[in-house]
């Protein structure tokens, strides 16, 4: 009986299993393997050469430093801008306006179209001829910035595309929080004359950081591996202008068929975001609940 | 939580200061109930600055996606104008002919509905299987394997990217639907909500199923599944967006124009059409994103449901 239960708990695992192992784990070491190899995908097998690609990628200048330095810059403010915009924006829907039900419908609509769409849509609203953004620029007597092909302009084209589409799903998110509060504190903080600016900080903030703390993180992990607004709207450039780590594996890997640096430039973003991961894990059993 | 005493005098609510006290609701958003109670309260000039604010916030949204339909339905000669032309003066459906023509819209779109729909069944399939097994079936150090399945989540797609395309390759799948769909069928987050699902289901009902000579197949079909009939739902629908959404892996498995998904036949489009057609661009992409967006209308409550309650619990 037992046995034919584990034959059956076998039987019913396996596609799954397999399939996270094969395409899963196994990608993760056998691409940690090649970042300690060169290989073009031509030559017949991938060479052995050490830490070479390491101490290549970390030459100070490199294409890694920048793109570290533009995926942090990327990071930084998708994330604090939907964070801070999308709280703003949750408790302005949680006052129960009329029409608020519109308003949370069609700030959750971008969230759910594909990346490429969202890309090619503000590379239309960027344009500094006939898009949108020329008539917001006129209205200030301003020409509009040439977006997506200088490269003073281009990080901040792809940081202004992702933000838009992620801050909806967090102002539902924040949205759903904050009317989860438990009312019963706040009339009892207000009973004891806590009011405007002094309920938010000591009050509202404080019960809202587990949700604060769930969404920077993910938020973190999601910017981090943003590919699709990218390919569409700068394509990682001008230069590199725009190049992030996820644009620079595909860009190293499908375009300059430099396997190694690709897999290595995999690999330090994987520990990257892993560490990202762990203090999640870490910190999250510490947060403050109060339900 | 304790609080500090409350005093017995209530001195905030003694001293109303309407203006204030609408100004404090923008910034916090807190108290929904009591706001309903005391929307009187409200004075007229905050209930304005109110509704001048939800204007703004749905004129973020709104218009770059009225402007996306709108462009896509417009004559080349008020797309090229400035002052920019607000309301087309004709529907010119010329735009998604166009569309169709520069590139093989009818090849992404037959490709994309067959990913997308081969791809979800499966990953969903594979998902309440192994969900099952370990809700209902007796195996010793399962919840190890549980926790190697879940771990998966914590891989980045782009470290697997490479060496899936190399596995690949060797397996004679590139430019294939098995290559396209095949990778992606391993499922941790679908497996993670319906297993906790299932864990609802009362030990009763699937007993009682046993009992009456019902085998796992059939408890499993008949009892446990229509119960988490909502759930299976919710992570069909979200796998389905995530596949119809995804970009990085179609375009480097696919090499010829008849293989494209849609996501990347639209980057296709865009450098046939180059950056001086945007009438057909923003058609091309109004195929791309119309089916996510009726299906989000139409399945609103339950994907946002399912996001959010797996935010606030997460």
């Amino acid at each position: 009986m037992l046995m034919r239960e584990g034959l059956l708990f076998w039987a019913l695992i396996i596609p799954n299993l397999a399939a996270i192992v094969v395409f899963g784990y196994y990608p993760t070491l056998y691409n940690l393997v090649l970042s300690f190899t060169d290989w073009d995908f031509v030559q017949p097998a991938p060479v052995l050469v050490g830490l070479e690609n390491y101490v290549d990628l970390f030459q100070p200048g490199s294409l890694l430093m920048e793109a570290l330095t533009n995926t942090a810059l990327f990071v930084l403010f998708t994330v604090a801008g939907t964070m801070v915009g999308g709280l703003a924006i949750g408790g302005l829907l949680a006052q129960r306006l009329r029409f608020s039900g519109v308003v949370r419908t069609i700030a959750f609509a971008p969230h759910m179209l594909p990346g490429a769409a969202v890309g090619v849509l503000w590379l239309f609203l960027f344009d500094p001829n006939y898009g949108l953004s020329r008539w917001f620029f006129e209205m200030f007597g301003a020409d509009s910035p040439r977006w997506t092909t200088t490269s003073d302009f281009s990080l901040w084209a792809i940081i202004i595309a992702s933000a838009w589409q992620r801050l909806g799903f967090v102002a539902i998110i924040y949205y759903a929080a904050i009317l989860d509060l438990p009312k019963d504190i706040f009339e009892a903080a207000s009973l004891d004359g806590a009011r405007g600016w002094k309920l938010f900080r000591h009050m509202t903030l404080p019960l809202l950081s587990p949700i604060t703390f769930f969404l920077t993180v993910t938020g973190i992990i999601a910017a981090a591996q943003t590919f699709d607004i990218i390919a569409t709207l700068t394509g990682g450039g001008p230069g590199t202008s725009s190049t992030t780590l996820p644009w620079l594996i595909y860009d190293q890997a499908f375009v300059s068929f430099n396997i190694g640096n690709s897999a290595a430039t995999a690999t330090v973003m994987f520990v990257l975001l892993l560490v990202v991961t762990l203090v999640q894990t870490r910190y999250a059993s510490r947060q403050v609940h109060y339900s | 939580m304790t609080l500090t005493s409350p005093r017995p005098i209530a001195p905030a609510d003694a001293v109303p200061a309407p203006a204030a006290e609408a100004d404090e609701g923008t910034r916090t958003g807190i108290r929904p109930e009591r706001d309903r109670r005391r929307a009187p309260r409200r004075s007229r000039s905050a209930a304005i600055a109110l509704y001048i604010l939800l204007g703004f916030v749905f004129a973020v949204f709104a218009v770059p996606i009225y402007w996306l339909f709108s462009s896509s339905l417009k004559p080349e000669n008020e797309i090229y104008t400035f002052p920019l032309t607000w309301i087309p003066s004709s529907l010119e459906w010329g735009n998604f002919a166009e569309a169709w023509r520069s590139a093989p819209f009818g090849a992404f779109l037959r490709n994309s509905v067959i990913t997308t729909v081969v791809g979800t069944v499966l990953e969903i399939g594979v998902a309440l299987l192994s969900a099952y097994a370990f809700a209902f079936v007796r195996f010793r150090g399962k919840m190890l394997i549980f926790a190697v399945m879940v771990g998966s989540l914590m891989l980045p797609g782009h470290i697997t990217l490479l060496v899936n395309y190399i596995t690949v390759a060797g397996l004679g799948w590139l430019n294939t639907y098995q290559g396209l769909i095949l990778p992606g069928i391993g499922s941790a987050f679908a497996m993670f909500l319906i297993y906790q699902q299932m864990r609802q289901v009362p030990g009763e009902l699937v007993d009682a199923a046993k009992i009456d000579g019902a085998g796992h197949v059939r408890r499993m079909w008949n009892v446990v599944a229509p119960i988490c009939q909502p759930m299976i739902l919710t992570a069909t629908l979200i796998v389905m967006i995530g596949k119809w959404n995804d970009f990085v892996w179609p375009l480097i498995v696919t090499s010829t124009a008849d293989m494209r998904t849609l996501p990347i036949g639209l980057m296709f489009l865009r450098s046939q059409e180059g950056y001086d057609s945007w009438g057909p661009v923003m058609a091309g992409t109004v195929i791309v994103a119309l089916p996510m967006l009726v299906v989000f209308f139409l399945a609103q409550r339950r994907i946002v449901g399912g996001i959010v309650s797996g935010a606030l619990k997460g």
